[in-house]
């Protein structure tokens, strides 16, 4: 398979530049509201290293923690099942789902279950899925997979939704306000909700202490899903074991702010065992998780509890949609993460980045995100996985950059001379950064040029 | 366990155990009290504003007809305290989905948390888990003593190690998927009033 093109892929969403402006602005936003939450949290630099310094503990003592999950999670009642792999996942819920002879199923948002391609595995077996959660529905109703971890649909505008909305409910397609947009959902889901026979989630949190499985909504979803039906199946990777209850409230004071700015979600549930008369399963998936762990330089990045901060940050992913990176994990995290399952179809993604750092200052739990992407950049060399362009270009950039004489005359040439060039010099399939935008005019002479004018005159006379 | 499932188990705990860096250190988790007890009632309404939720401080008097002056629409009234009869009670929905048939629940919580404006609710006071988001509006009576100071109190609540279902609960349920833009309601309910009612069992002083 070849690589996934990320920039090739943009292409598409950048040649609407309504969707490019509004996404910028929107996640630019949700990054200064993650901002301005922070700074009301005194301890906020402290709760990020407890964070990190508790996630680092649990996954360095996995194996004991999901034992005691698993114990405790059956003393509870609940009955635990392990996946080592996608498929094995699917047919476990299968297998569940028909064992009780389910038709329907309504299910809230799990990156898990994307990743492990849950749905059209059902959806092949004749199990209609409902999904309860406002943007992943609008998602499945339009056939795409979710263009960002918290908010799946963000990258749709009202007006997107509102033609969607029309096409599959018969709303009114002139009538973009969000909140009728979202009652349109509402009263379309809600037999759905009613009927169902069975219900899904996935876990925030799995609490090892106390067999509980915790689940962060606004929408109150993940609790429809659960409680709703009698039979209640979650799906979580193993990842997500933290030890005691006193650990989770560092992690709850985190999530929230560093996604969305507000303090905590409106429905913030801990569901340790089923109701009287119903049944409450919990499926644990490995799928790669535990070779990650052993890899030295990569493990970190299992310690994401998926806020999302990082692709709100992060210029590439906000001017480019998660679409466009072909993968269940997007942004920063998901250069880092989507690697670890194939390394051939997504060598290209460790170079959507600018290796600004930002992704690495926003993680609640501080993954060194930015030197993992640089990291993946490394392998993908090593591998000789780097397409024969980029690898030329960034030949001549080592040569240019390591040496000051050459990068003093490579600039003063170049500023010099991108005036006299012709367009189809300057505008070609090799210049990545002129596809999408004008290359800037030259500075009338370098920054060398203008020290050597200005300071070292100065300096002269001043004799210093 | 199946008798296929025991060798998977095994084999991912084997890898992972293979696998797992160096045991790494527990830290120590402070209490962060950031808040005076004084301020518990201040912060928490802001808390339950800021997320579109209501807070009415003053005695309500006869709860029958605040609710139908409040709730002019409302036909099913269901009450989970005993001070108040409502027109049903969660003991006679016979099916969990039923509770969507109530216009407005009366609760009431034991724990109110501070920074964020939550409260509690298990099992215990829903009795029908499915009220808190099936129902339309939520009236929930929470005695402004028991309001702890922030999320690492709250979580020393002993409903998280034993009940099998507790929520903090902030506000009406909304969601922010559609051009960003959050509105009320999504799919859970529509209002959520919290009314200061000192509880005749409090504990707390």
């Amino acid at each position: 398979m070849n690589p996934i093109d990320q920039a090739k892929n943009a292409e598409a969403f950048l040649a609407d530049t309504t969707h490019e402006d509004r996404l910028d602005k929107l996640l630019w936003m949700m990054r200064m509201r993650r901002d301005a939450a922070a700074r009301l949290v005194t301890e906020w630099e402290e709760l990020r290293t407890l964070a990190s310094e508790i996630k680092e503990h649990t996954l360095s003592n996995l194996a004991e923690y999901l034992e005691q999950f698993e114990a405790n999670a059956k003393a509870n009642g609940v009955i635990v099942h392990w996946a080592t792999d996608a498929h094995e996942h699917n047919q476990i819920v299968y297998d569940i789902l028909a064992e009780n002879r389910i038709e329907t199923l309504i299910k809230s948002k799990s990156m898990l279950t994307e990743e492990c391609e849950l749905r059209p595995f059902l959806e092949r077996r004749n199990i209609r899925v409902t999904e309860t959660d406002l943007g992943e529905r609008i998602q499945q109703l339009d056939d795409q997979p979710p263009g960002h971890i918290v908010g799946p649909s963000i990258h749709k505008t009202t007006k997107d939704v509102a033609t969607l909305f029309s096409q599959k409910y018969g709303s009114d397609p002139n009538n973009e306000d969000p909140a009728y947009l979202a009652g349109v959902m509402r009263d379309n889901t809600r037999p759905d909700i009613l009927h169902a026979t069975a219900g899904m989630t996935g876990a925030n949190f799995v609490v090892a202490e106390t067999g509980a499985i915790v689940v962060a909504t606004n929408e109150g979803n993940a609790d429809l899903s659960a409680h709703t039906p009698k039979l209640h199946i979650c799906s979580a990777g193993i990842e997500k074991i933290i030890p005691t209850t006193e650990s989770l409230a560092v992690f709850i004071r985190l999530l929230t702010r560093s996604a969305t700015g507000d303090a905590i979600t409106q429905y913030t549930s801990s569901f340790r065992g089923p109701r009287k008369g119903a049944t409450m399963h919990v499926v644990l998936v490995d799928n790669g998780r535990s070779e990650r762990l052993g890899m030295g330089r990569f493990w970190h990045s299992l310690k994401c509890i998926r806020c999302a901060a990082c692709m709100n940050t992060c210029p590439v992913y906000r001017r480019s949609g998660g679409l466009s990176y072909g993968a269940t994990y997007m942004g920063p995290i998901g250069i880092i993460v989507m690697p670890t399952f194939d390394v051939r179809k997504y060598s290209e993604l460790p170079f959507a980045s600018t290796l600004n750092g930002s992704c690495s200052n926003v993680c609640p739990v501080k993954i060194d995100i930015h030197e993992q992407i640089y990291g993946w950049r490394e392998i993908m060399e090593a591998k000789g996985q780097i397409q024969v362009v980029k690898k030329a270009a960034m030949r001549v950039a080592d040569k240019v950059l390591s040496s000051p004489e050459l990068y003093q005359v490579s600039t003063t040439a170049l500023s010099t001379t991108l005036d006299l060039l012709p367009h189809f010099a300057i505008y070609n399939r090799l210049n990545a950064w002129g596809k999408h935008r004008d290359v800037p005019e030259a500075a009338l002479e370098t920054f060398h040029q203008w020290y050597k004018n200005h300071r070292l005159k100065a300096n002269e006379v001043l004799g210093l | 366990m199946s008798a296929l499932q025991s060798p998977l188990r095994n084999s991912i705990l084997d890898a992972v155990r293979k696998n797992q860096p160096p045991p790494q250190p527990m830290p120590k988790i402070p209490r962060f009290h950031a808040t005076a007890p004084d301020d518990h009632v201040t912060l928490f309404s802001k808390g339950v504003a800021r997320m579109a939720g209501v807070v009415i401080a003053d005695d309500v008097g006869d709860m029958d007809s605040f609710l139908r002056k409040r709730y002019p629409d409302a036909k099913v009234f269901c009450s989970a305290i005993s001070e108040y009869e409502g027109t049903m009670r969660p003991s006679s929905l016979n099916h969990w989905s039923e509770a969507s048939a109530i216009d407005v629940c009366v609760l009431r919580s034991p724990m109110g948390v501070a920074e964020t404006g939550s409260i509690l609710l298990s099992d215990i006071e829903l009795q029908v888990h499915t009220i808190a988001f099936l129902a339309h509006d939520l009236v929930v009576l929470l005695d402004p003593k028991e309001i702890v100071d922030n999320i690492h109190s709250a979580y020393e609540h002993p409903y998280f190690k034993s009940r099998p279902y507790s929520l903090l609960m902030t506000g009406p349920s909304g969601s922010g998927d559609i051009g960003g833009i959050t509105v009320h309601p999504a799919q859970g309910v529509k209002t959520l009033t919290v009314i200061f009612s000192p509880s005749p069992t409090s504990k707390r002083t």
